[in-house]
């Protein structure tokens, strides 16, 4: 596959998920109010930086969500968007299913975290329905965070199970919203949605832009300080 | 009438049934002691609205009771399509349900739906999450309809009026109201005020505004007062009937 040959040829340190959600955790700024969305961003609450107050929201009427819980000590009624166990921070709160729309579409959320089908060159994002007469689609909360917050950005594998570019020229899929994506997180880069096109901030160690630019449609270009896309073993 | 004194000694635990004291006054009593009473009533092709967020806050034992109670080509209002073989899964896989409007029906476990979805056998609404919520905000409300930039552009606002605002588009959503809504709650007393547990709040608060009959399941039913009004999530004047499902029986 397409993406297997070229991590190969560059010999790139791929991200696990985990390292994904540390990454894009650790790109928040302090004093931010942030929801995670279903999927991979949910994990995010279990790395989040200790030197920083971020405020984790879920769409489920919670305020304050915290990292997972000790086995052994779940709650079946504190549950994320995933509805995966989670814990309470002090100081976090609950509250009605509309209030938790209210935050996210009267424009109280600073940011979303969500997954991505694909994501265009625009920062469109396609993320509901792939259009399997088999496979019921589901929206949840992301038309309304895309609408919503103040800024949106994606966790995502850099292509798709196939191999095939998740971030492309155009969605073939059908768009969550138009041009709300600003940043990237994938496996093997961060990168900026800007008005000049995708900028390329961090990109695993051992690739390069031609290896990266062959797994994603649209032009890449080189941030002037690119880094090394990096993070603890987790 | 009865005074103060009178009616403290009046006060026992569950008092019994909606009554006619002494002239005027009227015992509220929404506690209802039947299961088949809790759901009574609830006709073929209602609107029902079902609480819960996955499984937390779900009203099982009043989905059960409304299997039971036999009413059929349903529309059901929930954020997800049930899970396993309890609760709206059953009621699904009984074929009860003619229409589901919900925002997120695939889940581990979503079998009942998925199966009937594949078979083109279930009408299917998707709804983004908050213009869920927010249309049954609007039906508590008594706010027909009302425009909202979230899925502006995409399939989901394909065939809605579209206007622009101050230089933004918004869709027309309309409100959303059920016949019946089902919600599952912590705590209430014998006048419907409720307190929720966590994150098993989520839909029941707006759900319970936005239904004509509003049938609450409660694990605990406390004595009038012995909720705190300044934490009352749900006053009482939202809600029809209240029937005791205690925690042990709920997880049976």
């Amino acid at each position: 596959m397409a993406m297997e040959a070229a991590v190969q040829d560059n010999a790139a340190k791929k991200m696990t998920r985990n390292q994904v959600a540390w990454r894009a955790a650790n790109e928040i700024p302090d004093g931010s109010y942030v929801n995670l969305g279903i999927g991979l961003p949910t994990t995010c609450a279990n790395f989040m930086p200790e030197d920083r107050e971020i405020v984790l929201h879920s769409e489920n009427g919670i305020l304050g969500v915290g990292p997972a819980p000790e086995p052994g000590t779940e709650d079946p009624e504190l549950i994320n968007a995933s509805k995966d166990p989670i814990t309470l921070v002090p100081g976090g709160s609950f509250f009605v299913h509309s209030d938790a729309f209210v935050m996210i579409r009267g424009g109280h959320i600073d940011l979303a975290l969500l997954g991505a089908f694909e994501i265009s060159e625009k920062g469109d994002l396609a993320n509901w329905t792939t259009e399997n007469p088999k496979f019921p689609p589901g929206v949840g909360g992301a038309m309304d965070l895309a609408a919503g917050a103040k800024q949106v950005w994606v966790l995502t594998d850099h292509v798709t199970r196939k191999g095939a570019p998740k971030i492309v020229n155009s969605c073939s899929y059908p768009l969550t919203a138009k041009q709300v994506v600003t940043k990237i997180f994938t496996d093997l880069a961060v990168i900026d949605v800007t008005d000049k096109g995708l900028v390329v901030r961090e990109m695993a160690e051992g690739l390069t832009l031609a290896g990266l630019q062959e797994l994603t449609e649209p032009e890449l270009t080189l941030a002037p300080d690119c880094g090394i896309l990096s993070a603890p073993v987790l | 009438m009865l005074d103060g004194a009178a009616w403290q000694r009046h006060k026992g635990p569950l008092i019994v049934q909606l009554q006619y004291i002494w002239g005027s006054v009227v015992a509220i009593n929404k506690i209802v002691e039947a299961r088949a009473d809790a759901v009574s009533g609830v006709k073929d092709g209602s609107t029902v609205l079902i609480s819960g967020f996955g499984a937390a806050g779900v009203p099982t034992d009043l989905i059960h009771a409304l299997l039971d109670q036999g009413a059929r080509d349903l529309t059901v209002v929930s954020n997800n399509a049930g899970t396993g073989d309890r609760g709206l899964a059953a009621l699904l896989k009984e074929g009860r349900v003619r229409r589901i409007v919900c925002s997120y029906p695939r889940s581990a476990g979503s079998v009942a739906f998925d199966e009937l979805y594949a078979a083109g056998k279930i009408e299917l609404e998707l709804v983004p999450q908050g213009t869920l919520s927010e249309r049954m905000r609007a039906a508590g409300a008594g706010i027909p309809a009302f425009y909202t930039p979230t899925s502006v552009g995409t399939q989901l606002a394909e065939g809605k009026e579209v206007r622009e605002i101050d230089g933004r588009e918004y869709v027309l959503e309309y409100a959303l109201k059920g016949d019946v809504a089902l919600v599952q709650a912590e705590k209430a007393d014998r006048w419907g005020n409720l307190v929720y547990n966590k994150s098993a709040r989520n839909f029941g608060p707006v759900m319970a505004t936005a239904a004509d009959l509003t049938i609450v399941e409660a694990r605990q039913i406390v004595e009038l007062g012995e909720i705190d009004p300044e934490i009352v999530v749900t006053p009482g004047v939202f809600v029809d009937r209240v029937f005791h499902v205690p925690a042990v029986a709920a997880a049976a």
